[in-house]
């Protein structure tokens, strides 16, 4: 199709200004806003006993929730891939559940299943505080960030196919030894770019969070919990402003890390 | 020595093998050799224990192994799509068996060294396998089959992904390594000019079930049904039966033809055929024939030969058969 000259300018004026306005311009102001008093009041902003314990707790989910995901996103992919089994076609659907399922909905049924009036409530009446503790929120971003592993490890498993392992096999390597030598480095980029995505997301999941945390600061806020506390409750506009900056600075990076595994993936 | 005893492979309604024996001798170089869809991969994959069977036993050197996995079978193996590890260099991949094995890292560099330089690839040992051409990372797959002292190498359709020169260099390449190494070997292929050039016994099979097994003349000279003559080598059709183009004699005297005949056993007789191309194949020139019963057949005679009968186009000759390899009258529902 031949375009003209003008239509090509205008075509790309109105994908950049679409782009300007929706993303680069929200996220402009808050880094204005965040640094418009200077860099040290942004440190004390994000250094107050609250916000180091939103990142901690943030960081400490992220370490629960990728391990968790990556072994059973693993087996699960390569269940999906190379399975025989009825309900395989149900297990695809499952799996992609949490894409579907808004993160609220999650939540709500975290509560009922896990809550003092639950169906597993004995656990909370024993003491072990599921919902409103750490366990619950690691739950809900375990279930948001469930498939991104899987998603990445599959199409990489059907590529490779399952001639190495057999070679590795008739080689003397046992199952064991196969998966680590031969499955795994050869699934390796695909699952690091789906742990990258996953952490992503853990640092970010806001709406099943909130729903089982107790939120209270410097105890169960997650970063994104202490964005929204500090702008709702307390009307800490410019602290809200400050943590949205560093939860932004985290996913610069991990956004960073991914690009530069993209690329290094598709040298191979 | 490898025996395989009333193996059984049914995928479905399919049977892949149907109730196979087969003996393969300890030293040999066995073609497994069949139309796709014979069964000739399944059995190959059904040694290594790649494939398991529905019913039957496989021993390998006196050992029962039906109920092994590949890896207790004591076999190297060889894909035709080279399965080469491709986050592992020529070294490591060649490595790979003796590294699983925990064996010395000295012995494992010394073996592997002198693996690398049988197959050729010295300069390539650091080298990914996406950096090598099919040919070398065919023979890097050779090397890793045979670093863990295999007693038998199975070869699954090994060149069928390379190039004809290539594949052609390679299979005399394996022939040299096997009068070499002397390792029990069994190759599936559905080629038969490469079942000939390079196996020393061939079983052929057909739809999971072995035709005839033995050595290449004997099964060229003398094969066991239509099948067989007719995937190995050509064969042309006269006055009923099954006989090799270059056993045709044409004559221009049909007082001749019917002499000469006469003293053949077992004899098609003597056919009348209309010219109805000449095709000069280098050495030798393929003559269309059509019979006057409508049948086609090609005679393939000596340049000398053709020269003598000066052949033209529309001309009518008489054909007969010296030798006939087939002993078999001609059953249609074999027919190629």
């Amino acid at each position: 199709m031949k375009v003209s000259r003008g239509t090509r300018l205008s075509l790309r004026v109105v994908a950049l200004g679409y782009l300007f306005v929706l993303l680069a311009v929200p996220i402009g102001v808050i880094l204005w806003r965040t640094f418009e008093p200077g860099l040290s009041e942004f440190v004390a902003s994000i250094s107050t006993p609250a916000a180091r314990s939103a990142l901690n707790l943030s960081l400490l989910i992220v370490a629960i929730t990728v391990p968790i995901n990556v072994v059973f996103g693993v087996a699960t992919a390569i269940a999906l891939v190379r399975g025989r089994f009825r309900g395989r076609g149900l297990l695809q659907a499952v799996v992609d559940l949490p894409f579907a399922v808004s993160p609220i909905v999650v939540g709500v049924a975290l509560i009922m299943l896990w809550g003092a009036g639950g169906w597993f409530g004995a656990l909370d009446r024993a003491g072990f505080q599921v919902i409103f503790g750490i366990p619950g929120m690691v739950l809900a971003t375990i279930f948001v960030t469930l498939p991104f592993v899987v998603r990445e490890v599959e199409p990489v498993l059907h590529e490779i196919g399952t001639e190495q392992e057999q070679a590795a096999s008739t080689l003397g390597a046992d199952g064991w030894q196969t998966f680590w030598r031969i499955t795994l480095p050869a699934i390796r980029w695909g699952l690091t770019y789906g742990i990258v995505l996953t952490v992503a997301r853990a640092l970010g999941e806001f709406g099943a969070v909130i729903m089982v945390s107790s939120g209270f600061p410097g105890v169960s806020q997650t970063l994104t919990l202490l964005v929204h506390s500090r702008y709702i409750d307390d009307h800490n506009t410019y602290g809200a402003y400050a943590a949205a900056t560093l939860l932004m600075g985290i996913a610069l990076v991990v956004l960073l890390l991914m690009t530069v595994l993209d690329r290094k993936r598709s040298d191979r | 020595m490898i025996t395989v005893t009333s193996a059984r492979k049914n995928y479905g309604s399919f049977a892949a093998l149907d109730d196979v024996s087969l003996d393969i001798p300890s030293g040999s170089l066995t073609a497994l050799l069949g139309p796709s869809g014979s069964g000739k991969s399944t059995l190959l994959r059904s040694i290594a224990g790649l494939e398991s069977l529905d019913s039957g036993t496989v021993t390998i050197q006196g050992r029962d192994v039906t109920s092994e996995p590949p890896q207790r079978r004591g076999i190297g193996f060889v894909f035709q799509h080279y399965a080469a590890f491709k986050h592992m260099t020529v070294r490591d991949n060649v490595a790979f068996g003796l590294t699983i094995r925990k064996r010395p890292k000295a012995e494992t560099a010394r073996k592997v060294d002198e693996l690398l330089e049988i197959v050729g690839l010295e300069g390539f040992q650091h080298r990914y396998p996406a950096q090598l051409s099919g040919g070398q990372r065919q023979r890097m797959a050779l090397a890793r089959a045979l670093a863990v002292d295999p007693q038998v190498l199975l070869l699954d359709e090994p060149f069928g992904a390379l190039d004809a020169k290539v594949r052609t260099d390679l299979r005399q390449w394996l022939r040299r390594l096997h009068d070499e190494v002397h390792v029990t070997t069994v190759l599936v292929t559905h080629d038969q000019e490469e079942a000939l050039d390079v196996a020393d016994r061939i079983a052929v099979l057909n739809k999971g079930r072995i035709e005839q097994v033995g050595d290449p003349v004997t099964l060229y000279e003398r094969p066991a049904n239509d099948f067989v003559m007719g995937f190995l080598g050509s064969v042309a059709q006269l006055g009923g039966q099954l006989v090799r183009p270059h056993d045709i004699v044409l004559e221009r005297d049909r007082a001749t033809a019917l002499a000469l005949d006469a003293k053949v056993a077992d004899s098609p007789g003597v056919i009348d055929a209309v010219v109805e191309r000449v095709v000069p194949l280098g050495f030798e020139v393929r003559v269309d024939l059509r019979a006057d019963s409508g049948e086609r057949f090609a005679a393939q005679i000596t340049r000398r030969d053709a020269a003598e009968l000066q052949l033209h186009e529309g001309e009518t000759v008489h054909a007969r058969a010296v030798a006939r390899s087939s002993v078999v009258e001609h059953d249609p529902a074999l027919a190629i």
